[in-house]
């Protein structure tokens, strides 16, 4: 496999680069305090939520971004962004999917996203945030015969405020950092999730987001409780068109799993990644951390293919006693993609155990870094930790680096590290091809052996399309 | 059916192919021995398509089409295997899985059905019995951990399900002990037939002690510098090498 054939085959169409044709009523670009009372106010939210925003707005301004990642990119200019888009005939929500645009459903089967419930793959429930609206949330009737809430955070506002305000900023504060303060002042939808205790979700919960317009940036937030020995399993997945600007995507999740709850949060994420040159694609800051209580079990599974840059580090704070964390993650960066991707798992409660598998795959000239931290603080008694960080590398020009911070403050923590950085070899391509294997179908089986580990986590249906999705993001890596 | 001619080639800008002339035709077996260094793994690559070796002069014809001109995957797809010497590790991608992708687009590109996924299992089971590795093999990652004896005895089931033509066996018997040895023979004897021809690259006569060559040809120096039938082997084996050397490099 000679450079130029690697080159020729990391060279790569973004299959989900189509825009929608869509009336949209968008806010102008600019943010002042004026921007987010128009936000609260389209939203019809209550005063405190305002005061909530106005608050972390006020905070963000003193602020710098993160500098410490390693990725490099422009400054955004916040100035240039409009923060808030929705499509206009949703000016009257639709009732149900029948008054959805048909525009926008025809998006969403380009997409393969199974909007309709007749399509819709087999017990998954599917809420759409189209820019910053939330479109429509399938199986909701299913859901609540269970007593499980699932719906647009905006609506969550007005139907459920007691349990939003309570949970609201509880595991991800406004001040947490540059990128929360934003969305927390700028937060224009996201999924809301309630699984009531001792409710197994009867089926997966899934949001789908799509960033559309052009100048816009999405700012979705997900809250996701988990009631006392409830379960639940919710996956988002991510595109974007292709635009020639960056655009800035900056999200914060929080899960809450009270005593003895199990939450599983798996993320396709396939924004927009640029062009080969590097121009365009989608700035994925995004802030995700759950918070578990006694004897419950937070579970994180991305595979992270899109993006032009990526900052982000799903985490855990194990606070109760017997806490399980675990982040199992695949980063792939092709072309001229950056990623800066890792988890913190925080070990506060007794006999904490978190486990941390993560594949970073660079190709191109791409560069990727794992970063994580493990702390076991002075109470964690028994904590442990296992840690596995294997990179491989496509051809001669891209990196991959590690970031592993250890902090031990008990003596009985247990902390395991292990990492490995291989190539996918010259030799391995000839054998495949000597087998009749084309260069990228190899490469694509080799890559997904690399990533077993982690798509045996991801749900059945979802692991099929994690593979075929490695498969498309590495098309043109050899050749 | 192969058809090698004045074949030059070099890697990393050495000539390690200088002139080389080999017919094979279907149904027949031909060993090829030779000193370190003569070239006989070159010979395998170059037919197999593995790059970094430039072909500068010579024609390879098989089965009727121009094989220099065809990529590495396209002259799989026409029947032509090679064991490797030193078969590499694949982790994480499953025996089962690799074989099946590779049956699949070798049997694609033939116009032929792929087999159904229970079909193609009893058959990899089968083949793994044939060639004395446990079941357990087939779930494991290609080739990783396996031993040298495991590697070899797995590049042979490959070959036995890919059901090619043209078969080159690269020093597949180094490494081997008798037992080991012996499985390999016979899956290669079970495999002879009037259609399928064989290029065992060998560095002992041991192995044509249980498969029987029609021809043996001396490689030296890039060149094949003497034929004869399986006494050519035997003769080696007493004389060495050296014995070739004197005015009979000509």
């Amino acid at each position: 496999m000679s450079q130029e054939q690697i080159d020729r085959a990391i060279a790569k169409d973004y299959a989900a680069g189509f825009t929608t044709d869509i009336e949209s009523d968008t806010l102008p670009p600019g943010l002042t305090e004026d921007t987010i009372r128009f936000i609260s106010a389209k939203k019809n939210e209550p005063e405190w939520l305002l005061e909530w925003r106005l608050g972390a707005f006020q905070v963000w301004r003193e602020m710098v971004g993160p500098d410490w990642a390693h990725v490099d990119y422009p400054e955004v200019d916040f100035q240039s962004i409009s923060y808030y888009s929705q499509p206009k005939s949703m000016e009257d929500r639709p009732k149900s999917l029948d008054e959805v645009d048909p525009e926008l459903l025809a998006t969403y089967e380009k997409l393969g996203i199974p909007l309709h419930e007749q399509e819709a793959l087999a017990g998954v429930a599917v809420d759409v945030v189209f820019d910053s609206v939330s479109v429509a949330t399938t199986f909701r009737e299913k859901l609540a015969e269970a007593g499980v809430l699932f719906c647009s955070i905006s609506e969550a506002v007005q139907q459920y405020p007691d349990l939003v305000r309570k949970h609201l900023g509880s595991v991800v504060p406004r001040k947490d950092n540059f990128y929360a303060a934003l969305n927390s002042a700028v937060f224009s939808d996201g999924s809301f999730v309630y699984i009531p205790k001792g409710v197994r979700c009867p089926m997966e919960l899934s949001t789908y987001f799509r960033i559309n317009e052009a100048n816009t940036g999405q700012f979705e937030r997900t809250l996701i409780i988990a009631d006392e020995g409830s379960h639940v399993s919710y996956l988002e997945g991510c595109t974007a068109p292709m635009r020639d600007e960056n655009q800035l995507h900056a999200a914060v999740v929080e899960l809450v799993a009270l005593d003895d709850a199990e939450i599983k949060y798996s993320t396709v994420q396939n924004w927009y990644p640029g062009d080969a040159e590097g121009k365009g694609g989608i700035y994925n800051f995004v802030t995700k951390r759950g918070l578990a209580h006694t004897n419950a079990k937070i579970s994180w599974t991305q595979v992270e293919t899109g993006s032009a840059v990526t900052w982000k580090y799903p985490s855990c704070i194990l606070r109760g006693d017997n806490s399980v964390g675990e982040f199992y993650s695949v980063a792939l960066t092709n072309n001229l993609q950056q990623a800066d991707t890792g988890t913190k798992m925080i070990h506060l409660g007794k006999n904490t155990r978190s486990t941390i598998i993560s594949k970073g795959i660079s190709a191109g000239k791409s560069s990727n870094a794992y970063r994580g931290l493990v702390r076991v603080g002075p109470t964690a008694k028994g904590a442990r930790n296992y840690t596995q960080c294997d990179s491989l590398l496509i051809g001669d020009q891209c990196a991959a680096h590690t970031f592993p911070y250890i902090e031990s403050k008990n003596p009985t923590g247990i902390i395991e590290h292990e990492a490995t950085t291989s190539k996918v070899s010259d030799d391995q391509l000839y054998l495949c091809q000597q087998r009749g294997l084309d260069p990228e179908k190899a490469v694509s089986m080799i890559v997904n052996g690399f990533c077993k580990e982690v798509f045996k986590e991801l749900p059945m249906e979802f692991a099929v399309e994690a593979g075929k999705l490695l498969e498309v993001s590495l098309e043109g890596s050899v050749g | 059916m192969l058809s090698i001619k004045d074949l030059h080639a070099e890697v990393e800008g050495k000539n390690i192919l200088k002139g080389l002339n080999l017919e094979i035709r279907e149904g027949e077996v031909h060993a090829i021995m030779g000193p370190n260094g003569s070239g006989k793994s070159t010979l395998g690559h170059v037919l197999s398509g593995r790059p970094g070796y430039e072909i500068t002069q010579g024609s390879v014809e098989f089965l009727g089409k121009d094989l220099l001109e065809l990529d590495t995957e396209e002259r799989a797809h026409l029947g032509l295997f090679l064991a490797f010497q030193y078969p590499v590790e694949i982790p994480g991608v499953s025996n089962m899985e690799f074989l099946k992708a590779s049956v699949d687009a070798v049997r694609e590109s033939q116009g032929a059905s792929a087999y159904d996924t229970v079909g193609f299992m009893r058959r990899a089971r089968e083949a793994c019995t044939a060639v004395d590795l446990d079941q357990a093999f087939l779930k494991r990652g290609v080739n990783e951990g396996f031993s040298g004896g495991e590697k070899k005895r797995n590049e042979l089931m490959q070959m036995m399900l890919l059901e090619p033509r043209l078969c080159i066996l690269d020093e597949t018997d180094s490494g081997l002990d008798i037992d080991a040895l012996q499985v390999v023979a016979s899956g290669v004897n079970a495999m002879r037939s009037e259609s399928r021809s064989f290029l065992l690259v060998t560095h002992y006569q041991r192995l044509l002690d249980y498969i029987e060559p029609d021809f043996v040809h001396v490689l030296a120096d890039g060149r094949i510098i003497r034929s004869g039938d399986k006494s050519l082997a035997l003769e080696l084996e007493a004389k060495g090498y050296s014995w070739l050397d004197d005015g009979e490099v000509a």
